[in-house]
Formats: structure tokens, sequence, C-alpha cells
């Protein structure tokens, strides 16, 4: 279930073992199960609520490919969530009703997401460390400004009342349980797309790169390039997302390509588990959880989530996901003979 | 075609106002190990630094095999077949000692850049991975993570993945530092063995190493080169012994 070693720098994290692929496929098709039946238990659980997390689950799995995968931080999740999700919009707007709208919208959109994901990327893959978070930040705030100036976003206002048009003139998607299957098989393609990266001849050496770049450079190997087709990849997938919430909510704001969100998408997959496949979906259930039942207190809801994130990092620093797998590979060891012992203190790897 | 696997000319590199490598022009045989000693901070790892393109020379240039280099990136070196190994063990150290060697292979597939593609499809280089591990002796090993290997078996499996490339050229830095006396002979042995049509250039501090294995040695002194020559003309050499009783280094 767990794939990939991750340390975050500052909250330094130890790395978790490789699990075969087949229980988190096995657990995903658990979870596409149970998400099957939700349009007809409306009492128990609301579709639109499924769909929102959905949408934000994704979009953190996006960032979690690069961050979990690569240790780079990006604040400019944003920027690809709400372009991809202005493009889609925009279309929608003008050519929603026709056969092929909704495909070519979402098309564009994710495609949208993915040059600008070149942009940003691009400029800022040379750098690391904060210097790389800092040159995202700046890049997505020039995002956000296009998207108050531009008269094709709405400015202050948005996109509002987005149609969802049809596929191909089959299927009307302005009904909810229409809409909420199609967003299931959307999700679902999307979270194997960013399993099969992490499982993919790429994902290895993505891999090495993390655990050792001069070794994975001395072997031939452009480590800037790979870092830079992870950062379009992650973005990509988080403009797939957010061309999704924009069909799902018929609405885009600033706030979608806002610093706030570039943020909460950071919170939640730490919040889940950083370099885990589900840690992301826990981290944005239990977010947009606690945003829809705590909507009452209103702004304190930031606050109560700041709280949790304080005693995550404090205590809980892999995340949910992330100590439970821990907790399991601690028994799993507790149980196994003894490894070959290091007869010699081994030497940091990296020079 | 020159005689001359890699030449270096008048390479230099100072950090600040430091001059690490001053100077040195080195010319390698084709199929040969040459050694390349010298006491402690003489500047062997920054010299090497240069050759793989890790540091830029603040003069000087690199050819190898009658291609300048000098300006090439670090990548594109070692994918000419320029390849090193670190001083400090360098190892993927939570992939298992297969998928570290699985990994230099995985570049002649050249699939490095296919995401879309299912990592089962690297299973056709598991062959080719384990005769490796087996020829160096890791097989055992090969499905436990490089982190939880001895040192000196560490410093192994770094040989096998940088044999892995199949590199022309081989650049080694202090292969045998820190091992058992068992383990130096073993590593000594295999660096013989894959020496065999191969260029071996190898920073080594134990001179019993040095001794058996290599052709030709230079011994480098704050940076220049002091002496040059086969060992039993360098080892003689009155400036070579006193550079060593004044480095205080043996
Ligand atoms: N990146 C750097 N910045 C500044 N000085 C450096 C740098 N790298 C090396 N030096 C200096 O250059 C000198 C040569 O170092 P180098 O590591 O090349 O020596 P060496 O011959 O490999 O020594 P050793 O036998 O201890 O490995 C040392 O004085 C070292 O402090
Ligand atoms: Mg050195």
């Amino acid at each position: 279930m767990s794939i990939k070693p991750v340390s975050l720098k500052p909250i330094s994290l130890k790395p978790m073992p490789l699990k075969p692929m087949s229980i988190t496929l096995k657990i995903f098709a658990l979870l596409v199960a149970a998400a099957l039946v939700v349009p007809y238990v409306p009492g128990i659980i609301y579709p639109i609520f499924v769909m929102k997390v959905m949408c934000y689950g994704l979009f953190a799995c996006a960032f979690n490919l690069l961050l979990g995968f690569t240790g780079l931080v990006s604040f400019a999740h944003a920027a690809f969530l709400g372009s991809a999700g202005y493009v889609t919009g925009a279309l929608m707007i003008r050519f929603g009703t026709h056969p092929l709208g909704t495909v070519t919208a979402f098309t564009l959109g994710v495609l949208a997401s993915a040059l600008v994901g070149l942009a940003i990327g691009g400029l800022a893959v040379r750098r690391r460390g904060i210097y790389f978070a800092m040159i995202t930040l700046a890049l997505s705030q020039i995002v956000y400004f296009l998207a108050v100036q531009f008269r094709w976003t709405g400015g202050e206002d948005g996109l509002q009342g987005i149609p969802r048009g049809n596929l191909f003139g089959l299927l009307d998607l302005s009904s909810d349980t229409a809409m909420y299957y199609v967003t299931l098989v959307l999700f679902s393609i999307g979270f194997l797309f960013v399993y099969r990266v992490v499982h993919s001849p790429f994902g290895q050496i993505l891999q090495a790169v993390r655990e050792n770049e001069p070794r994975a450079t001395s072997l031939g190997y452009d480590t800037d390039r790979f870092r830079l087709a992870a950062f379009v990849l992650s973005a990509t997938v988080a403009g797939y997302a957010g061309a999704m919430k924009a069909l799902v909510f018929q609405l885009v704001s600033l706030n979608d390509v806002s610093l706030h969100t570039s943020t909460e998408v950071v919170l939640m997959t730490l919040l889940g588990g950083l370099g885990t496949m589900f840690g992301p979906l826990v981290g944005a259930t239990l977010v947009v959880g606690l945003q829809n039942y705590l909507a009452t207190i209103g702004d304190l809801v930031t606050v109560v989530i700041g709280l949790i994130f304080i005693v995550c990092v404090s205590f809980f620093r892999r995340g949910v996901v992330g100590e439970y797998l821990e907790w399991r590979r601690r028994r799993a060891q507790r149980a196994l003979p003894a490894r070959e012992p290091a007869t010699a203190p081994s030497p940091s790897h990296a020079p | 075609m020159s005689d001359f696997a890699l030449v270096t000319s008048g390479l230099t590199k100072t950090f600040g106002g430091f001059t690490a490598v001053k100077n040195v022009d080195l010319k390698v045989r084709r199929h040969t190990i040459h050694a390349l000693i010298g006491p402690n901070g003489a500047g062997k790892t920054t010299f090497f630094n240069l050759l793989t393109k890790f540091h830029k020379p603040t003069a000087g240039s690199i050819v190898f095999e009658s291609t300048d280099i000098t300006a090439e990136s670090p990548a594109a070196t070692a994918r000419r077949g320029l390849v090193r190994s670190f001083q400090i063990s360098a190892t993927f150290p939570h992939l298992t000692v297969k998928d570290n060697v699985r990994v230099a292979l995985q570049r002649k597939l050249g699939t490095q850049y296919h995401f879309w593609k299912s990592s089962r499809s690297l299973d056709v280089l598991d062959d080719a991975a384990m005769r490796l591990l087996a020829d160096v002796g890791l097989a055992d090993a090969a499905a436990i993570n490089a982190a939880d290997l001895s040192y000196g078996r560490k410093r192994t499996l770094e040989i096998a993945t940088t044999l892995a490339l199949d590199p022309p050229f081989m650049l080694l830095d202090e292969p045998t530092q820190g091992m058992a006396i068992d383990d130096v002979d073993r590593i000594k042995k295999l660096i013989k063995r894959v020496a065999v049509g191969r260029t071996v250039l190898m920073v080594e501090h134990n001179m019993s190493v040095v001794a058996d294995i290599s052709d030709t040695i230079t011994v480098l002194q704050r940076g220049e080169i002091l002496a040059e020559g086969p060992y039993a003309q360098v080892s003689n050499d009155p400036a070579v012994k006193a550079a060593y009783l004044g480095g205080g280094h043996a």
C-alpha cells in the first residue's frame, strides 16, 4: 500500500518499504465499489460531498506525486487547479451544448494546466528547497493576477453557472447522479494514472534521484529533466482535478488559484500521509469533511484545521496513513529474523 | 586513435582563493589501471569531480577519446562512458540490491521517461542484474535493501552498479577505504578482473592495492603532479617519500 520512501526535510520522515502493488489496487477497488452505492443512500452520505472529496483527493494525489516522490515543495498547485478550471469553464459557457463540448473543454483545460506547469516548472526546477518553493509561489501569484485581470475568467466574480453539458450527446450531465458516476470514473482514471506513474520505469528513476541524486547523475540520468517531467505530470493531474471540479460545482473562483488553496493541499497531503497512495485521499476527506461539518462555526474552521495540523506534525508526522503503515512495518519487522548487520558505521550516502 | 583514453591539459580548480587542483596534465593510457595517490587534501576527489563534471574547471581542458568534454553536463559525460564511483559509499539505500543494479541497467532500455508503462516492464533486466550480482558475490543479498548491507558489501554493490553500465572508463574513488582486510583483497581482485578491456583511474590510499594492480601511478600533492610512473619508480622517488612523511599519510 505504501510505495516510495519519502523525507520532507523539516518534518524528516522515515521511508516506507515497497509493498506488493496489488494491495493498493484491491483497496482502491473496494473504495470504488463503496462509492458506487453512494447515490442510493443520500441519507447517510451526500453524493455532492463525495464528489468534492474526489476532486480534492485527486488534487492532493497530484501534489503528493511531486512532494512525496521528488521532495519538491510547490506553492503553485492552485495555479494548475485553477487554470484548468478557468479554461474548462470558459469553454463550457461558450460551447457547452455541443455533443463534444464537455470532452473538448475538459481536455483543453487539462492541457492548459500542463502548459502552465511546464512554464512554472521550467523556471523553478533548477532551484532546490526554499528557493524552489518561493519561485513557484511568485509565479503562481502571476497566474492569480492574470485571473483577476482577464475578462474571460470573470475577474473578481469568477465563472458561475458553468453548464456541465453532455457526453457525445448521449449522456446529459446536468443530473447529479450522472455527474456523480462520471466523476467517479474520472477520479478512478486519475488515481490509477498517478499509481502507474509511481510504479513505472520513470517512477523508478525518480525514486533513485530522490534517494541519491549524485549517484543518479553519475549513472547518466539528467536529474533536472526528471524533476521537470514529474512537475509537469503533477501539474497535469492537478489540472485534471480542477477541470473535474469546474464541471461538478459549475463554478470557478479566484479562491481556486489562490495561495490559500495551494497551502490547503499541502495540509491535506501531510495530514493523510506523504508519499503514500491513500494518504492524500484520507487527508482530503478529513479537511473537506471538517469544512463541511463545521461550516456553522465559520472562519473558526481554519483555526480548528490548523490545530489538527499542529497535532499531526507533532505526534503523527507521517500522517494518518503513514503512521498506520509504519506501525505495520514495525510489527512485521519484529516477526522477522534479524537482518544482515552493518559491520561498519555507514556514512550518509550523498556527498 | 591515440593510446590515451583521457587527457587533461592545464586542469585547474580554485575555490575562492584556494587552488585545489593546479595545472594538471594527466594522460591515462587506454586499457590500463592508473592510480592517483597523494596525501589527504591533495585534490584527488576534486580532480575526479572535474573529470565527471561535478565541478566546472577554472581553467584547462578535458579530452575523452578525442572529444573535448570540458563543457559537457555530468549526465552527458556519464552517458559517454566515463563513469565514477564515490569516495563515500553511494547506493540507493531504500532500493533493494537488485533494484540498485537495475536502475543502472535501465538506461540501456531507454524507457527512463516512460511514465505510462508498468514497472514490470523492467523485469526483463532481472537476469542481467542477477548475473552481475552473482559475479561480484552479492546474489544472496539481492532482495534486501542496500541500506542493510555491510559497509564492504555496499562498496561492492557500487562497483556492480557501475559495471552494469558496462563503461569503457571507470573512475573509482578509494574503492577499499574503510574496509576489512579480506574485503580489500576481494575488491582488489574484482577491480583487476573487471579492468580487462576497460580503462580504470582510481584513487587509492592502500599501497598494497596500488602496488599490486596499477600499471601507472600519479602522485598528486597540493593540487599538483609530483611524480608519475610505475610503482617501483614512484615509490623510490625522494620527493614522494618526503611528501608522504611530511603529509603524515601512508
Ligand atoms: N567544494 C569545495 N569548496 C571548497 N573547498 C573544497 C571543496 N572541495 C574540496 N575542497 C578543498 O580542496 C582540497 C582538496 O580536497 P579533495 O577532497 O580533492 O582532496 P583528496 O585528495 O580527495 O583528499 P582525501 O584523501 O582526504 O580524500 C581540500 O583542501 C578541500 O578542503
Ligand atoms: Mg578524496
